[in-house]
């Protein structure tokens, strides 16, 4: 009502550039997905394929191990995903509700965990799983990615619980519930969404990452997709456009998925607390 | 370094409840504490432990402590502090401009537009993608031939176009947009939910008073975002500091080094010549710059926010 009309028009077109800016990219890339290799060789490109095709998710498949490198990838992030979801709940109660020197120091940790420089850590990260036999292999991957997922549960978990009122589990308490009563029915059950929406965080973060996989992963038949993907670039950064396009866009379907399912979460405000806390 | 950030100042508030329960508190802690003890604080000391040794991998010989033989290395290392400087250039050049348009972004989706659910939800798909991707992605629109890039600067007339991610001029540029890109989603989350903190009633009461756009910004909505936008800053630092995956899927550090970041070097120091004590050496002094930042974003929170 107050914004005059000009004002209004001029904060539309700057939503519509911001949205060009952030939408062309992928829009491009699908665009490729679907080009026949004499549109992908043409000269003059083209944003919508004469003749859509197939075939490069075809010939993705064909060229690479897709199909494993997502079940390993798939392994790896639910595993990451749930372990860490278990293990951060508790401990995260801990930081919410007591004061005691571990709490603090996990809270100093959750933040100096920000400032890592991975290079730092993944040398003795590789000699360390490398003595416990966990280089190259699935279980060990999937336990980087549990600490590596942990600073932000921690973070996103402890102020779930601070949600969560005392009075309640007082309450509790005065009915003559134990403690772990109390835990597992007053509070988890309110704790659960935050926990899902946690979860899936944790999912995505393994999902995506690459480095570790990266450094850890040496066999073919252990690598993720993300590390499967750079195969596509030849040495010489010569790239087969089309099913790389393909294999890239099917790569981000799962994480599109959770995002929608998490979208109101997070523009409403999820963030909020892990940047102020 | 870790000290100044371990004691952090809160235990003003008395103890919930403590009392004699204490091993209740470690029952629920140990879970967890004991996976980041082993696979990232033990780490963490390891490596810096690394720094001062000649460990190599694949060698039989014993590694041998060597003091601070590696630092001093580190300091006549040319290429280091060249790819230590487009580093800071790649952090900078990315963390201002990002938070520039995030800011944007953020001012323009807590407004009452038409199709703002449109807008918020695609403002953080870059957010869920996977930064090979990214890079991929991003590859296809740079692309010399193929690109759409190119074929828009052609359409437009602005020439042929280049083949941005092999020139020397414009390799760095090229990938401190896409690096832009990529974290525009959790700028704007971040700033967005900063925005939810700004006093709505003062926010009229201003407009009421005849203040303008840019007065009700500097005297409103800044001093309540201020906390946010530094928290989110300093962390955009660091993580664009640190960050590899990027870069190694766009340019793998060419043309001829100029988009080398810290990051790669050490990764191809540690496990391309296997110079594992030097490397750690160079993630030694990575943190140290990256302590610098924290601190500086601590003092400031302190001197701020005191809600902290």
């Amino acid at each position: 009502m107050r914004t005059r009309p000009a004002a209004r028009a001029g904060q539309y077109a700057a939503l519509l550039a911001y949205l060009i800016f952030l939408a062309f990219p992928f829009l491009w890339l699908l665009s490729t997905a679907f080009k026949p290799p004499r549109e992908l060789g043409s000269l003059h490109p083209t944003w919508i394929p004469h003749r859509p095709t197939l075939a490069n998710f075809r010939q993705a498949f064909d060229e690479q191990p897709l199909l494993h490198a997502a079940l390993n990838s798939l392994l790896a992030a639910l595993g990451a995903a749930v372990i860490a979801v278990l293990i951060a709940t508790p401990m995260a109660y801990v930081m919410a509700r007591h004061r005691t020197w571990p709490a603090r120091a996990a809270s100093g940790w959750v933040v100096v965990s920000q400032a890592f420089p991975f290079v730092l850590v993944i040398i003795p990260l590789f000699l360390v799983l490398k003595r416990l036999r966990l280089i190259d292999s699935l279980a060990g991957l999937t336990l980087v990615y549990v600490v590596w997922s942990l600073p932000f549960a921690l973070w996103m978990l402890v102020g779930y619980v601070r949600a969560v009122p005392v009075e309640l589990e007082e309450a509790a308490a005065v009915d003559g519930a134990g403690r772990l009563r109390t835990l597992v029915s007053v509070t988890a059950p309110l704790l659960a969404p935050g926990i899902a929406a946690t979860a899936l965080f944790a999912f995505v973060t393994a999902w995506n990452e690459f480095f570790f996989a990266l450094v850890l992963l040496k066999s073919p038949g252990n690598q993720t997709l993300p590390v499967v993907l750079t195969h596509f670039i030849g040495a010489e950064g010569v790239a087969d456009l089309g099913p790389l396009a393909a294999a890239a866009f099917l790569a981000t379907l799962p994480s599109l998925v959770v995002f929608a399912l998490l979208q109101r979460r997070i523009t409403g405000g999820l963030i909020a607390g892990a940047v102020k806390s | 370094m870790t000290s100044p950030v371990t004691s952090p100042v809160e235990a003003r508030r008395p103890p919930v409840r403590t009392g004699g329960r204490d091993h209740a508190v470690w029952f629920l802690v140990l879970p967890a504490l004991i996976p980041i003890l082993v696979l990232s604080v033990g780490p963490l000391l390891y490596g810096v432990l690394l720094s001062f040794t000649d460990a190599q991998s694949g060698r039989t010989a014993p590694t041998r402590w060597i003091g601070a033989l590696n630092f001093r290395d580190l300091l006549h290392d040319t290429l280091f502090w060249e790819s230590f400087r487009i580093g800071l250039v790649w952090a900078v050049g990315v963390t201002v401009p990002q938070f520039l348009l995030a800011l944007g972004l953020a001012l323009l989706l807590s407004q009452d537009l038409r199709l703002r659910w449109l807008a918020r939800a695609l403002a953080i798909v870059p957010w869920a993608m996977p930064e090979v991707v990214v890079g991929i992605m991003w590859r296809l629109v740079y692309n010399p031939d193929a690109g759409i890039l190119n074929e828009t600067l052609r359409d437009l007339g602005l020439g042929d176009g280049r083949d941005w991610l092999s020139g020397l001029a414009t390799a760095l540029p090229a990938v401190v947009v896409v690096g832009i890109w990529a974290g525009m989603p959790q700028t704007t989350v971040a700033l967005l939910a900063g925005l939810q903190n700004t006093p709505r009633e003062l926010h009229e009461a201003a407009a009421v008073d005849g203040a303008g756009a840019w007065r009700r910004f500097r005297a409103v909505t800044w001093p309540a975002l201020r906390p946010v936008a530094l928290s989110i800053t300093a962390l955009n630092l660091i993580w664009n500091f640190n960050s590899f995956a990027l870069v190694y899927v766009l340019t793998s550090g060419g043309p001829g080094g100029k988009t080398r970041l810290p990051m790669l070097f050490a990764y191809e120091e540690a496990f391309r010549y296997g110079q594992f004590g030097y490397a750690a050496a160079m993630g030694c002094v990575m943190v140290a710059v990256v302590s610098v930042v924290l601190a500086v974003f601590l003092a400031g929170r302190l001197k701020g926010g005191q809600d902290a």
